[in-house]
C-alpha cells in the first residue's frame, strides 16, 4: 500500500519570480483603473469649465463698428461743443426733438404708444385721436404707463439716429492672444471685398464689453449693439416674487403636513409617492399643464380681468402672473421634498419635551420644530427657486413675449424673462447676437451663483450651530 | 380608569377650532400635490382626445406611422421618439462612464480635501440653466464637430452636438447620484475586503460597486429621464425637422441613426410650435398636448423604474 506524497509546497504556491510578475501586473491594472477615474473626473471638470469659458470669451472682445451717423456730429448738429457734452449728455429735451426731426412720424406715434415723452403734451399723436384711442377697448399702453425717462429716450436716439452696426467681432480669447489680429482679418476682409457697402475710413475699432452696467439697465432692442436686459431682468424678478410667494408657504405647510401630522395611510403614502412622481415630470409638462389651466381656463383671474370692472390689465393670460404660478407649480415638489428633509432631522426629543410640557401639535411645531428646522427649509428653497429663474421651456409654453421693451409694471403685464431673451438670442443668426446671449448668459450665471453661494453660506453657518 | 358617567370630565380633550384650522391648511397644501398630478393627466388627456378626435388623426397612425408632418395632417410619433432617444442615448453614452469614473474617484479615492472641493463645484454646476448648455452646443460643440468630422458630413443642427452636451448637462447629476450611493456603502465591507488581502482596485470594483448598484442604477435611469424631458438643448442644437423615415427603405445608418444630421425630439416639437403662433382648438394645440402626454409617461415610467431599483434590490446594512 503506497501513500500518495503531499503536493510539493512549490507547486502549490507561485515562484518568487512569478508572484512578483503578478503582483506587478495587479498594481499596473490598480494604477491604471485610478487614473482612469482621475481622467474621468477631470474630463468632466473640463467640459464644464469649457462651457463657462465660452460664455466668457463672447461676453468680450474687438468689434468693428459703423455709425450711420456719427454721435459727435449730431451733438454738433444740437448747438453743443462735441468736445465738451456727449451724447448721454445732452438734455431731454433735445433728444425728444431730434427724434421728432429725423423719425418717420409712424414710427414716432407707434413709440409713443408704447410709452409717452411727456406727462402732459405729445409729441407725435394728435391730442383727439390720442384720446379716443385710449377710451377705446384697446387701449395701448403708452396710456397708462409712466412717461419715458432720460436712459431710455437715449437709447431710442442710439436706436434710431446713430444706428450703430457692428460688421465683425472678435472672441476675448483671440483678442488678448493676438491683438493685431483683428485689424488684420478686416483689413484682409476689405481687401476681399466682404463689406462692399462700408467706407472703411468710417469704421470704429473697439474693445467691447457685452456684459457692461448699460446692457443691464437698457431695455430690449432688436439691434443687438444696444440691447439690454432691463425688462428681462425685471420680468425675472417679478417671477421670482410670485415664485417664492407661492411655492414656499404652500411646500412648506405640505411638508409639515407630511413629517408632523400625517399618520401611515394609504392617502398619505400615495401623496408622498406622487411628490417623488412629481419631482421627475419634465418642465415643460409643467408648461404645458400652465398653458391649459393658467392661461386658458382661468384666464380672467391671470389676465386681471375679475380684479377690475374696466378694460382688462392684460388681453390675454399670458402674464407674469400665470408663469409664475407655473415657475410655482414647479418648484413645488423640490421645495416640499427638502422642507421634509429638514423637518425628519429635527431630533425626535425636542418633540417629545414640547408635548410632554403639554403644547398642542401645532404649538410644538412653531415654537420648536420650525426654528431649529429655518436654516435647512431655507436653503432647500433657495436653491429650488434659484432652478426656477433658470427654467426656459414652461416660460416658452405659457407664451413669454420674446421682445418687450416696456418694464412690467405688476403681476398682469406682459412680460420676458433673462431665459427666454437668451433663448431668443441664441436663435438668431448674426454674430453680435451670440454676444448679448453670452453677456445675458453671464448675467444669469452670476446671479445664479450669489444665491447658491447664499444657500451654501447659510447651510455653512447653520450646521456648525446646531448640535445635540 | 373609566371616562364613562355624566360627570364632565376635567381631562376631555378640548375642542381646539384654530388647530383643526391648521391642521387642515396643510393637508390642502399636501393634498395640492394630488390636484397638480391630476391637473396634468386631466389637461394632457382632455387636449389628447381632442386630437384623436380630430379625423385627420388616427391613434393606430400615431402609433405607428414613422412620418411626422403636421402641415400634410401626417401625424406619427416615431420620427420625434427616434430623435429624443438618439439624442439620449448618446447622452447616456457620455454622461454614464465619465459619471460613474468620477463618483468612484470621489467617493474612493480623492482625500477628504479634494472631495471637499468638487462637490459643490459639481452641485453648482447641476445648477447652470439649460438655455445656456443650449448656447453652448450652438456656438461650441456644433463647430467643434464640424471642423473635427468635416461641414458637408456634420449639418448646422445635429444630433451628436445636442446628445454630448446633454450628457454634460446630466454628467453633475449621475456623478453625484452615484457618488452618493457608493458612499453608503458601510465601511466595515471595505475594512472586511482590506483584511482579505484585497487592494483598492479590488475594493472599489469588486465590493464596493456591487454593493452600490442599485442606488447607482437608480441614478442612471434619473438622469436618462432628465434626459429624455430636457427641452433647451434640443430645441437649439437638434433642430426644427422631424426626421421621417420609411423603414426597410431609407438607409439605417446613412440617414434613420445618422448622429450628424438634424432631428427634432418631442420636446423640440412641443418648444417650437408653442412659441410660434399658436391658436388655440387647432390641430396643431392638441397636438402637442398629445406629444406631452407620450413625454410624460416615458418620463413616469422610467422614474418608477429607478424607484424599483432602489426599493428591489437595496441591500440592508445594519
Amino acid at each position: 500500500m503506497s501513500v500518495e506524497a503531499p503536493p510539493r509546497t512549490e507547486d502549490l504556491f507561485p515562484t518568487d519570480a512569478e508572484y512578483r510578475r503578478l503582483l506587478d501586473r495587479r498594481t499596473r491594472r490598480a494604477r491604471l483603473f485610478q487614473a482612469m477615474c482621475l481622467l474621468a473626473l477631470t474630463t468632466a471638470v473640463v467640459a464644464l469649465a469649457t462651457l463657462v469659458y465660452t460664455i466668457v470669451n463672447e461676453s468680450f472682445g474687438w468689434v468693428a463698428i459703423v455709425n450711420a451717423r456719427e454721435p459727435e456730429e449730431v451733438v454738433a448738429d444740437l448747438g453743443y461743443d462735441p468736445a465738451e457734452v456727449s451724447l448721454a449728455d445732452v438734455p431731454y429735451d433735445d433728444l425728444v426733438g431730434l427724434l421728432e426731426s429725423t423719425i418717420p412720424t409712424g414710427v414716432g406715434r407707434r413709440l409713443e404708444r408704447e410709452q409717452r415723452f411727456y406727462e402732459d403734451r405729445l409729441v407725435f399723436e394728435a391730442a383727439a385721436s390720442w384720446d379716443a384711442l385710449c377710451a377705446s377697448e384697446q387701449a395701448p399702453s403708452g396710456c397708462t404707463a409712466p412717461p419715458r425717462d432720460h436712459a431710455n429716450v437715449l437709447a431710442l436716439v442710439e436706436e434710431r439716429v446713430i444706428v450703430p452696426d457692428v460688421i465683425a467681432s472678435y472672441d476675448l480669447v483671440p483678442s488678448l492672444l493676438d491683438p493685431d489680429g483683428f485689424t488684420r482679418r478686416l483689413e484682409e476682409g476689405f481687401a476681399a471685398g466682404r463689406f462692399p457697402d462700408v467706407d472703411i475710413d468710417s469704421v470704429h475699432i473697439e474693445w467691447r464689453n457685452w456684459f457692461n452696467p448699460r446692457f443691464l439697465r437698457t431695455p430690449a432692442s432688436s439691434i443687438p449693439e444696444i440691447a439690454g436686459i432691463r425688462t428681462a431682468i425685471l420680468g425675472s424678478a417679478w417671477l421670482v416674487l410670485i415664485t417664492i410667494g407661492f411655492a414656499v408657504p404652500v411646500g412648506v405647510g405640505a411638508a409639515i403636513y407630511l413629517v408632523e401630522y400625517a399618520k401611515p395611510s394609504r392617502l398619505n403614502d400615495f401623496i408622498q409617492t406622487n411628490i417623488y412622481n412629481l419631482a421627475g415630470v419634465p418642465s415643460i409638462v409643467y408648461g404645458m399643464l400652465g398653458l391649459a389651466i393658467l392661461v386658458r381656463a382661468l384666464e380672467p383671474v391671470t389676465s386681471g380681468a375679475i380684479f377690475t370692472t374696466g378694460p382688462p390689465p392684460s388681453d390675454n393670460g399670458r402674464t407674469i402672473l400665470a408663469a409664475g404660478i407655473t415657475l410655482g407649480l414647479l418648484t413645488l415638489p423640490v421645495v416640499i421634498i427638502s422642507a421634509q428633509e429638514a423637518l425628519t432631522a429635527v431630533p425626535n426629543s425636542l418633540r417629545n419635551a414640547a408635548l410632554g410640557l403639554g403644547a398642542t401639535r401645532w404649538q410644538m411645531v412653531r415654537s420648536h420644530v420650525l426654528p431649529v428646522a429655518m436654516p435647512g427649509i431655507l436653503t432647500g428653497s433657495i436653491l429650488a427657486v434659484a432652478r426656477a429663474i433658470g427654467e426656459t421651456a414652461p416660460l416658452i409654453l405659457v407664451g413669454a413675449a420674446s421682445f418687450i421693451t416696456v418694464d412690467p409694471t405688476g403681476p398682469f403685464s406682459k412680460f420676458t424673462a433673462l431665459p427666454i431673451q437668451i433663448f431668443q438670442w441664441t436663435s438668431y443668426p448674426q454674430e453680435e447676437f451670440r454676444n448679448i446671449a453670452a453677456a445675458a448668459s453671464l448675467a444669469l450665471l452670476v446671479l445664479l451663483l450669489v444665491l447658491n453661494a447664499g444657500a451654501v453660506l447659510l447651510r455653512n453657518r447653520y450646521t456648525r450651530k446646531a448640535r445635540w | 380608569m373609566s371616562t364613562e358617567g355624566t360627570a364632565p370630565n376635567p381631562f376631555r380633550r378640548r375642542a381646539r377650532p384654530g388647530e383643526l384650522a391648521i391642521q387642515g391648511f396643510l393637508f390642502v397644501c399636501g393634498a395640492l400635490s394630488i390636484a397638480i398630478t391630476v391637473g396634468i393627466l386631466y389637461e394632457l388627456g382632455k387636449e389628447s382626445y381632442l386630437f384623436f378626435a380630430d379625423e385627420r388623426v388616427s391613434v393606430v397612425d400615431f402609433l405607428t406611422s414613422t412620418v411626422w408632418q403636421p402641415q400634410a395632417g401626417r401625424f406619427g410619433i416615431w420620427p420625434l421618439v427616434l430623435g429624443t432617444l438618439m439624442i439620449s442615448l448618446i447622452a447616456m453614452a457620455v454622461a454614464g462612464p465619465l459619471g460613474l469614473l468620477s463618483a468612484i474617484y470621489l467617493s474612493e479615492y480623492a482625500s477628504p480635501r479634494v472631495r471637499a472641493f468638487f462637490k459643490p463645484v459639481l452641485e453648482v454646476l447641476t445648477g447652470i440653466p439649460t438655455v445656456v448648455y443650449g448656447f453652448f452646443a450652438l456656438t461650441f460643440m456644433t463647430p467643434l464637430l464640424r471642423s473635427v468630422f468635416g461641414a458637408n458630413v456634420v449639418g448646422f443642427f445635429n444630433v451628436a452636438s445636442a446628445g454630448i452636451v446633454v450628457g454634460i448637462l446630466i454628467l453633475p447629476l449621475i456623478s453625484s447620484l452615484a457618488e452618493d450611493a457608493l458612499s453608503a456603502v458601510p465601511d466595515s465591507l471595505r475594512q472586511g475586503a482590506y483584511a482579505l488581502g484585497a487592494s483598492k482596485f479590488d475594493v472599489s470594483l469588486r465590493v464596493v460597486l456591487p454593493a452600490a448598484l442599485s442606488g447607482i442604477a437608480a441614478g442612471f435611469v434619473v438622469a436618462l429621464s432628465r434626459a429624455v424631458g430636457e427641452t433647451m438643448v434640443v430645441t437649439l442644437a437638434a433642430g426644427a425637422a422631424p426626421r421621417n423615415f420609411v423603414l426597410g427603405q431609407d438607409s439605417l445608418f446613412g440617414y434613420v441613426l445618422n448622429p450628424f444630421q438634424s432631428a427634432q425630439a418631442m420636446t423640440g416639437y412641443i418648444a417650437i410650435t408653442a412659441s410660434g403662433d399658436l391658436s388655440y382648438n387647432s390641430v396643431d394645440y392638441n397636438s402637442i398636448f398629445a406629444v406631452g402626454l407620450t413625454l410624460f409617461f416615458m418620463t413616469l415610467g422610467l422614474n418608477w423604474l429607478s424607484r424599483r431599483f432602489v426599493q428591489r434590490f437595496r441591500q440592508e446594512y445594519e
